[in-house]
């Protein structure tokens, strides 16, 4: 069973749909037990980082969702929830992420010409890095290099060093999925990347 | 690269996918669930569905298609149509939607940008305008391409993008329905005046129109087109594979 991470932010519908499709058992729950007993844990999120880190705070999913993770057990963060994984972010000011990636969120605007446009939005392809690149990376096993998944974001993981897995060409390489031990995090939505997307969370499924 | 977006527009109307000509004279194709899932597998790269109904009992039927759809097809999916309040949005995102296009709703209320950027985020609102040329000037059509606002087409598709809309629908009410390309002009002004997305709709009725469309304006994000896909007189797969030959960066 997988865990939604619900802290009551975004809507969750088409994660939910993606994973009954590929025939996974799935819940939306804030309560620890259900999270405890998951064999693993998605970390959904949109809207803004600030809020969002406060919420996932003040509701104790934070802490859960740290120690769990700790624990080993798999954790993907999806979009902002990838976000929130990074130690910090600079989106309206600077907050506290959970650490898990190391790494910081800053604006795509500065870091790609004045001629690509803010928010990053369509789909774009992967380029593999680290452990992809050696084609170690049990999360893109039913993918390919240059396949295209869908984003829509105009913040991004920078300084993430060896975590980062895959990136993205937006005037800059931009980057498209961290990973650290089992923590997964990925800036692109796979519930709304058609097969592609439906085959990394097939992937996550035997992780 | 980010690719260049192939569209295909679902009108539905009590649950079933029409479309007009010139917005008029509306024809039954298909199941907008079925459609969804061709389309999806073949190369489409986001869905519109545009709620024509006017009557409470099919808008219902209209929030089950659309919960069906989204229940099976995992690419964007924008929702159109009778948006004029916060709760329209609330209702459609529930149900699965992704982004959600205002026209005459804004145009009444030009404040519901705002206030939906501020609760979905920028990327969730779209702003659709049909738009004409009149006495050589761009003016805002209300209510499904028949009444005109006065309003200047530019200047207030720029005021949108400044409240907060993320994304820009340009159907032309000239070219709509008469299949000999996009409203080129009219897409290049639009272009200079935003920098968010930019989608064509109007005119679509050959791959030929498409490759035109973004060769002559490099900046567009994606075509839209609704009838030529139905009928399947362009196969989206065909025009994909165009695209790609063209040199357009294409999924």
């Amino acid at each position: 069973m997988i865990a939604i991470i619900d802290y009551g932010v975004g809507n969750l519908f088409s994660l939910q749909s993606s994973l009954k499709y590929i025939g996974q058992e799935a819940v939306v729950t804030a309560d620890p037990e259900t999270i405890e007993t998951a064999d693993r844990i998605i970390l959904p999120g949109v809207g803004a980082f600030g809020d969002a880190a406060e919420k996932l705070r003040n509701s104790g999913m934070a802490e859960i969702v740290t120690k769990q993770a700790k624990a080993g057990k798999p954790l993907m963060g999806i979009c902002l929830g990838m976000q929130l994984l990074f130690e910090k972010s600079f989106e309206y000011g600077e907050h506290e992420g959970l650490g898990l990636i190391k790494g910081s969120i800053v604006p795509i605007k500065g870091a790609v010409p004045d001629s690509f446009k803010i928010p990053h939005i369509g789909w774009n392809a992967l380029e593999f890095r680290g452990r992809a690149a050696e084609k170690k990376e049990p999360l893109f096993k039913y993918i390919n290099e240059g396949d295209h998944v869908y984003f829509v974001h105009s913040y991004y993981g920078a300084d993430c060093g060896e975590s980062t897995i895959a990136v993205t060409e937006h005037g800059a390489p931009l980057t498209a999925a961290v990973a650290d031990g089992k923590v997964y995090g990925c800036q692109f939505h796979p519930e709304k990347s058609g097969e592609v997307g439906l085959n990394i969370l097939r992937a996550f499924c035997e992780i | 690269m980010i690719t260049k977006r192939i569209i295909p527009c679902l009108d539905v109307k009590d649950g079933r996918v029409v479309k007009g000509t010139k917005f008029k004279d509306l024809n039954d194709v298909s199941s907008p669930v079925e459609l969804a899932k061709f389309y999806t597998q073949a190369g489409a790269d986001e869905l519109v569905f545009y709620d024509i109904t006017a009557s409470s009992d099919g808008r219902k039927l209209f929030t089950e298609i659309l919960t069906e759809t989204a229940a099976n097809v995992f690419i964007p999916l924008t929702v159109g149509g009778g948006i004029s309040t916060i709760e329209d949005f609330d209702r459609v995102l529930k149900c699965g939607a992704d982004k959600v296009s205002v026209n005459s709703g804004a145009i009444r209320n030009p404040s519901i940008i705002g206030e939906a950027a501020k609760l979905y985020g920028d990327q969730c609102v779209v702003l659709s305008a049909d738009i004409s040329l009149i006495d050589e000037v761009y003016r805002v059509f209300a209510k499904g391409g028949r009444e005109n606002t006065g309003m200047e087409a530019i200047e207030w598709i720029r005021r949108c993008v400044d409240m907060g809309a993320g994304e820009v629908v340009v159907n032309s009410i000239d070219t709509d329905g008469v299949k000999k390309g996009f409203d080129i002009p009219l897409l290049k002004k639009v272009c200079e005046a935003v920098s968010v997305p930019v989608i064509a709709s109007g005119g679509a009725g050959c791959i030929d129109d498409f490759i035109e469309l973004f060769t002559e304006i490099p900046e567009i994000d994606a075509g839209l087109a609704a009838g030529i896909f139905h009928f399947r007189e362009v196969e989206i797969s065909d025009l994909k594979q165009a695209m790609a030959k063209a040199g357009i960066p294409a999924r």
